[in-house]
């Protein structure tokens, strides 16, 4: 069978059982980036020589029996906004071009200690704001599926590395839908966990109280192993969460069973207004149906508060920006300007330069809503809705066992199509942003093709620490999906 | 008649907490070390990195919240103050605006008219900054990020004292709290105490405060108190001419013995303070704040009705010892070596107290150890130098903690025990002084104390005057 063929856990069985081995897994990926990574640009960094020796590293401990998990010799990828100890971590950013961190991410350290094997670091938006990965201070990235239109983004580079076969899985984040909408616009399986599930410690932040590493996966078994493998309570993490402590665990494999009988699945009204494209409403419509025929029970209802979600969401986001990209001033790493007068012209032009538009345009909105004059009005009245929206999800999931919805009003846009014009952009996050201002854990998964051949994605949103029940519901609805497009 | 002016002054004091790690990371908070040594990704904000809170830090927050009769804020949270500064890694300082630990306490001082309370407005918890070096040679500057992520308080009062008195008397209060505590070593002059003098003057019986200025750089009691007479005569002559005071902050030189102006409120910056979200809000239950008002030390009250059990020693010389924290720990230590309470106590209220007082330092300040000085009392005890040639070693011990025995070998200054070395100086003294033979032959008692000084003095000091007293009669008799 071909290498590629496998997703990340057929191949790691295939690996533990002797069929394959962790170092041809590994040259088989390289083959595959040789050949796509000219056009699609999904990786910032690629490191051979490390991930061959890391492979082999993984085989050696596979053959003593010292790595049985799922994940044992899987060549991953990982987001560049998260730390590789050694390897460059750029953010996609000129400000960050040369930067080797001291120390990797956590939810890294618990992927290799799984046994995945690191390829590289995937291209994203610059520190993770944009809709595109059109943003990046490397180049785009172009959607595997048709390489005229973007990936989404900001986490573009893994899911175009997922879905073109450049990795079998990846990590991604997610502030406002940056796992979720590029997945759904690749067409793999992208999950955003309840906040304080993986721990954030590594991640270079955008917006502190909303950033969540989560797995762009190529199935929902995938997903599953992946998110077992990089969740953890870490004490280096204020932030971090014991699920013990709220009767949960991380046991997300156990949850892949096709079986949705009795599950109750609310349709947000709100979801489907104005601005939807009409072949994502259908394909996703579609989808609540397939669930119903598998048992669950659906029905629609009325969420409140959506339109206030985007708003609350770029003035919460942009204001833990501005103060978080402070620390890049030229002073202890990354770019400074070659020529200024003084320490205060030293930061002007060093930011000036290494910054992107889209960042500097989040930084100034960010610093202006937390001004003296505006912190009122603004970012309390902000903190004051997100409040608001946990509450309306609380009533909703007091009805409802998972919400379903699109992930996005359209598929993936053009290139090109989107920086022209950013309040377009950022609207086109009316279906994630909620999500990221609740907390909660929610999933993309691919549905159908519209009639361009682009990905549709379905979301599905869960109750806080209810990572289970959307893994249930995402597995039998892609068993059930399997069965039909056979 | 000239106007009488009244100054209205509040504090805002700075405390570094004696916790043995940063705020919130786990790299050690010592003075001192080589440049960035005491650093990690937290402590010098490298990206991706994230603070976690030393819970020490809020154990003595509250500790001193408690005993400066505040509220504790059952449940509180960080903030950040964004500013751009080299010394601030993150360029935003972890700190306490909206929410602080504690609020609305008091402080009771000791006037000439009286108890007075001192409003504490409030206290709070933050990070220290790193230091920036200046490199005069090179055109550079570098940075220290050993000082970065030490833990502070900020403890601010209300503007309730006048006088330069009563802010000495307030501070010195603190500082003796704080310390009984153990929360800090408050030593002014290793900036681990630092106070901000916030001064105003009006009219006396006038309600409304006037336009206030803050003073920064003061590193002394002697400092604050020039400072507090400077600017309130500088502010009352602006008055007088018919000009305003201007809201600014002023830096004190303290050898020009004046101050100039480093930044007025128009220029103030925008610090844009907001919840900080990598940290969880700090909820104190009940069983933490039990626990901690359960764990605070001995107070004064107490450590004074103890010493009155356990030494016998005066309660003059109590009130002194125990008026400081280090001068009581110091006895404490000492008498554990040594077991002679009043001869630690005579060291401490004599020569340690008068040397304190002629150099201008503080009990705190002291480098001598326990050890050397319960050696310096076995070497009087066991008559191996006389109290002269002791207060001349403690002297050294004062200024550098040198070993007395050690120092009494190597400058030779044991006592002469040789009976008959002695013999040959008395003789010598006695052939040499017939004057002084005559008219103790004649019943001048006077003539035998002049001896005595001259075969002291021929034996340089080192010689027990009791039995040259001896040696010389026995002489004189003989002959």
């Amino acid at each position: 069978m071909d290498i590629l063929a496998y997703s990340a856990v057929e191949l790691s069985a295939a690996i533990r059982e002797g069929s394959v081995t962790a170092v041809e897994a590994m040259e088989a990926v390289l083959a595959r980036i040789d050949e796509k990574e000219r056009v699609l640009n999904a990786y910032v960094t690629i490191d051979r020589e490390r991930a061959l020796k890391a492979a082999a590293a993984a085989q050696e401990k596979i053959e003593k029996g010292e790595l049985t998990g799922p994940l044992a010799g899987v060549p991953a990828a990982v987001k560049d906004n998260l730390c590789t100890e050694g390897m460059r971590t750029t953010c996609s950013s000129k400000i960050l071009e040369n930067f080797v961190p001291a120390f990797s991410a956590e939810a890294v350290v618990n992927l290799e200690k799984a046994g995945a094997v690191l390829i590289g670091k995937t291209n994203m938006d610059e520190f993770a704001m944009g809709s595109t990965t059109e943003t990046s201070a490397w180049g785009v990235t172009r959607n595997p599926q048709n390489t005229d239109h973007v990936p989404g983004g900001s986490s573009g580079g893994s899911a175009a590395a997922v879905a073109a076969g450049e990795c079998f899985f990846a990590l991604g984040s997610d502030t406002g839908g940056s796992i979720r909408q590029p997945a759904s616009f690749c067409g793999v399986v992208g999950l955003k966990p309840t906040y304080g599930t993986v721990s954030r410690y590594g991640l270079i932040a955008y917006a502190s109280s909303l950033d969540q590493i989560g797995p762009l996966t190529r199935n929902v078994a995938d997903c599953a192993a992946v998110l077992e493998a990089a969740a953890s309570h870490d004490p280096k993490d204020s932030t971090s969460i014991d699920r013990k402590r709220v009767g949960e665990d991380t046991d997300f494999t156990a949850a892949l069973q096709d079986d949705v009988t009795g599950m109750r699945i609310g349709i947000p009204r709100d979801y489907f207004g104005e601005g939807l494209d009409s072949e994502v409403r259908s394909a996703v419509l579609a989808a609540a149906e397939v669930l119903a025929a598998k048992g669950a029970v659906v029905e629609e209802f009325d969420l409140s508060l959506v339109s206030y979600a985007i708003p609350a969401y770029y003035t919460i986001a942009a204001a833990e920006a501005s103060s978080n990209l402070e620390r890049f001033d030229g002073i202890k790493y990354g770019h400074r300007a070659a020529a200024y007068e003084g320490l205060h012209d030293m930061y002007k032009k060093t930011r000036s330069e290494g910054f992107g538009a889209e960042v500097k345009r989040r930084i100034m909105l960010g610093a202006f809503v937390l001004s003296s004059g505006c912190y009122d009005a603004c970012y309390l009245k902000a903190l004051k809705v997100k409040a608001m929206i946990k509450k309306a999800f609380d009533e909703a999931f007091a009805m409802y066992d998972l919400i379903l919805g699109p992930v996005a009003p359209t598929t993936a846009p053009r290139l090109g199509e989107s920086l022209s014009d950013p309040l377009k952009m950022y609207l086109g996050d009316i279906y994630t942003v909620a999500v990221n201002l609740a907390g909660l854990p929610a999933v993309s998964l691919p549905c159908e093709v519209d009639a361009k051949g682009l990905p549709v994605g379905l979301q599905l949103i869960a109750d806080s620490f209810q990572e289970k029940k959307l893994i249930r519901a995402a597995y039998t609805y892609e068993q059930a999906h399997h069965k039909e497009m056979r | 008649m000239a106007k009488q002016y009244e100054t209205a002054i509040g504090l805002e004091v700075h405390v570094e907490l004696a916790t043995k790690t940063k705020i919130f990371c786990g790299c050690s908070t010592a003075f001192g070390g080589a440049p960035n040594t005491h650093t990690c990704p937290v402590c010098t904000g490298m990206p991706g990195a994230l603070p976690v809170l030393n819970r020490q830090v809020v154990n003595y927050a509250v500790a001193v919240g408690l005993a400066t009769n505040c509220t504790i804020a059952r449940h509180c949270r960080f903030d950040r103050k964004n500013y751009f500064y080299p010394d601030n890694p993150q360029n935003y300082q972890i700190s306490q605006l909206y929410l602080p630990i504690c609020k609305n306490g008091h402080v009771d001082i000791e006037t000439p008219d009286g108890t007075k309370s001192v409003g504490i407005h409030e206290i709070h918890m933050e990070e220290d900054a790193g230091k920036l070096i200046h490199d005069a040679g090179e055109d550079c500057s570098l940075v220290d990020y050993n000082r970065s992520g030490v833990p502070l308080i900020e403890i601010v009062s209300e503007p309730d004292m006048r006088s330069a008195q009563e802010v000495i008397a307030y501070l010195e209060k603190l500082r003796m709290m704080i310390q009984y505590l153990g929360a800090s070593d408050c030593k002014l002059n290793e900036g681990s105490m630092r106070a901000d003098v916030n001064l105003s003057v009006r009219e006396a019986g006038a309600e409304e405060l006037g336009t206030r200025t803050e003073m920064k750089n003061l590193n002394s009691f002697r400092a604050i108190t020039r400072a507090i007479a400077c600017e309130r005569a500088r502010q009352i002559a602006l008055i007088e001419s018919g000009q305003q005071v201007t809201q600014e902050t002023r830096r004190w030189d303290d050898a020009r013995e004046e101050s100039c102006a480093m930044r007025s409120k128009e220029d103030a910056q925008d610090y844009r303070y907001f919840p900080d979200p990598d940290l969880a809000p700090v909820f104190v239950s009940d069983a933490w704040l039990a626990q901690i008002r359960d764990s605070q030390p001995e107070f004064r009250g107490e450590k004074m009705a103890r010493y009155r059990q356990e030494y016998a020693i005066p309660e003059y010389d109590i009130g002194i010892i125990t008026d400081s924290k280090p001068l009581a720990d110091l006895f404490e230590a000492t008498v554990a070596i040594c077991g002679q309470p009043k001869k630690v106590s005579n060291w401490l209220m004599g020569e340690t107290l008068r040397l304190l007082k002629e150099k201008g330092m503080d009990p705190e300040d002291i480098v001598f150890s326990p050890a050397n000085l319960a050696k310096l009392i076995g070497l009087v005890d066991s008559g191996a130098v006389n109290t002269t040639v002791a207060k001349e070693v403690f002297e050294a011990m004062f200024a550098g903690d040198i070993d007395p025995e050690i120092y009494v070998e190597e400058k030779g200054l044991r006592m002469v025990s040789d009976e008959g070395a002695l013999r040959n100086k008395a003789e010598e003294v006695v052939a040499a002084n017939p004057q002084s033979v005559t008219d103790y032959r004649n019943g001048k008692e006077r003539a035998i104390g002049f001896l005595v000084g001259q075969t002291m003095k021929a034996m340089k000091g080192k010689a027990d005057p009791g039995m040259v007293n001896r040696v010389l009669r026995d002489l004189l008799d003989e002959m």
